[in-house]
């Protein structure tokens, strides 16, 4: 059964019901609007322009940009298959797995940062997968030199994960996909097995009722995994500072420009960037709901 | 022809043991029962969506008992159709020959052909949004045909639907039973459409499945 128009609440009786909503609602929405208040309050024209004039902050801007919208498809692609598995396959450590996909969630982002740059930094299978990665770099440069330009990774020199933009993305990457994990899990959770089922009594494999059938129907679940890790990728700021450093220029993100330009004191910039950041996470994700909404889900 | 050999299923919290049925080619059987009797279980376990602890099940003289379910050539029709979202209705009634391989011409050709025998051709460019429950019905009935499954198994097909859509589409299951052309094995608690329908009746009621009656439809078909 569904109900075609939304449900309203009006009349006196429902008076002191529509106050508790609307006040623990209200609390909420006026401490964000009231920390954009205050980041306002030292923000004008001015700095504004002078942030868009500044080759350091337009580069964190595509930066960001590029290395979120990367992680995101990573993550989703990830995600996905994940979210199934924990979902719909029963197998011997099901709530081991489950828990650790959530570590990212509950650890202090500095610490997976630094967990990540023990990883590739001190151990062999480490540095061996780093290899491998810098292998690819070397071959994508040889192939598509301008991508590789645009994205300021061109050259002869040798680019690897840590303290380059590939760290960036892994290190974003690393939490982000932990909460589209959790996403579509959910989402696969909250649709009815019982269609799957049937397909497979009709003459379909798993593969193919999980492809034709289960997918179709957790399209929302993908956008919302997807802006989620977006969102999450944009704001991640430890694990990038650990693993990929804080170089101007190279594998600065817009979170690494807030942390720098406090450091030397020039809070009116940190400021102009926090809002920069609240300006491009708001576009894109009220333009990833315009889309779930044009494509009916 | 449809056997069960003393099977035992084990379903959440209660077990069924040593269930017998048997179900000749090209009739009727179906299996009446009050709610949580576990026909639909049985049903289930037949269909390979349930672990058999023990005995056997047979289709059309092939052991099947530990087929996966797609291997069993069974054409299912669940309560309320449970039509796949947001999928056209003429993918809907080609998928099991799509994932039997059937190239697209030939595919497009059948459901065709299907949607015409159900009176449901208008319905093939849209979803199953918005459809009313007999249309969700007859949609998944021709997805169950489609194929020429060995065996039709039927969950309360007419038990979410009013009784006027319901009529017309009991005259369409009464249609496929008098052509014999597939065994059908059907559950539900309603005696009147048992009574329409059926070759054989059996009744499942505190764990035992046994044979209750044959109906004049058997008398006529012999």
């Amino acid at each position: 059964m569904s109900f075609p128009t939304p449900l309203r609440l009006s009349g006196r009786e429902n008076l002191p019901f529509i106050s508790a909503l609307l006040g623990t609602t209200g609390v909420f929405v006026l401490l964000i609007v009231s920390l954009l208040v205050a980041n306002l309050m030292f923000v004008d024209g001015t700095h504004i322009k002078a942030a868009l004039d500044s080759p350091e902050i337009i580069w964190a801007i595509k930066l960001s940009l590029v290395t979120c919208t990367i992680t995101a498809v990573l993550s989703v692609v990830v995600a996905v298959p994940a979210g199934y598995l924990l979902a719909r396959v029963p197998f011997r450590g099901r709530a081991l797995v489950d828990a650790l996909v959530d570590v990212p969630i509950v650890l202090p982002p500095i610490v997976v940062g630094l967990a990540l740059l023990l990883l590739f930094n001190q151990t062999d299978i480490g540095r061996w997968l780093e290899g491998i990665v810098s292998t690819v770099l070397a071959w994508f440069n040889d192939i598509a030199p301008g991508i590789m330009r645009w994205l300021g990774m061109e050259g002869p020199g040798r680019r690897g994960l840590t303290f380059d933009i590939p760290g960036v993305i892994l290190a974003q990457w690393a939490v982000a996909s932990a909460f589209a994990i959790r996403t579509m899990r959910v989402a696969f959770e909250q649709t009815d097995d019982r269609r799957e089922r049937v397909a497979l009594v009709l003459g379909c494999t798993r593969r193919q009722a999980f492809q034709w059938v289960a997918l179709p129907e957790v399209k929302q679940g993908i956008i919302a995994a997807g802006t989620l890790a977006w969102a999450r990728a944009l704001g991640e700021f430890g694990p990038i500072l650990v693993f990929a450093g804080a170089t101007r220029m190279k594998t600065e993100v817009l979170p690494t420009t807030v942390f720098l330009e406090m450091n030397v004191g020039n809070v009116e910039a940190a400021a102009t960037v926090s809002l920069l950041m609240v300006a491009v996470a708001m576009t894109v994700l009220l333009s990833a709901r315009a889309l779930g909404a044009r494509i009916g889900v | 022809m449809l056997e069960l050999r003393s099977i035992s299923i084990e379903a959440g919290g209660f077990v069924l043991e040593g269930l017998d049925l048997q179900v000749e080619t090209g009739t009727w059987a179906s299996i009446m029962g009050p709610t949580g009797s576990g026909k639909t279980t049985v049903l289930e376990a037949v269909c390979g969506l349930r672990q058999v602890t023990a005995g056997s099940i047979w289709i059309g003289g092939d052991v099947v008992t530990h087929a996966l379910p797609r291997h069993r050539g069974i054409g299912l029709v669940p309560q309320d159709g449970a039509l796949f979202a947001g999928m056209r209705v003429e993918a809907m009634l080609g998928l099991p020959l799509r994932a039997r391989g059937v190239r697209r011409g030939t595919r497009r050709r059948q459901v065709r052909e299907m949607a015409d025998r159900l009176g449901i051709r208008g319905l093939l460019r849209r979803t199953a949004d918005g459809l009313s429950g007999g249309e969700r019905q007859r949609i998944a009935l021709g997805r169950a045909l489609i194929h020429e499954p060995r065996l039709l198994c039927l969950d309360e097909p007419l038990s979410a639907i009013d009784r006027d859509t319901g009529s017309s589409l009991r005259a369409l299951l009464t249609d496929l039973r008098d052509t014999g052309s597939v065994t059908v094995l059907h559950v539900t608690h309603d005696e009147l459409e048992v009574r329409a329908l059926a070759h054989t009746i059996w009744r499942m009621e505190d764990g035992v499945l046994a044979k209750l009656d044959e109906t004049d439809h058997a008398t006529n078909a012999r």
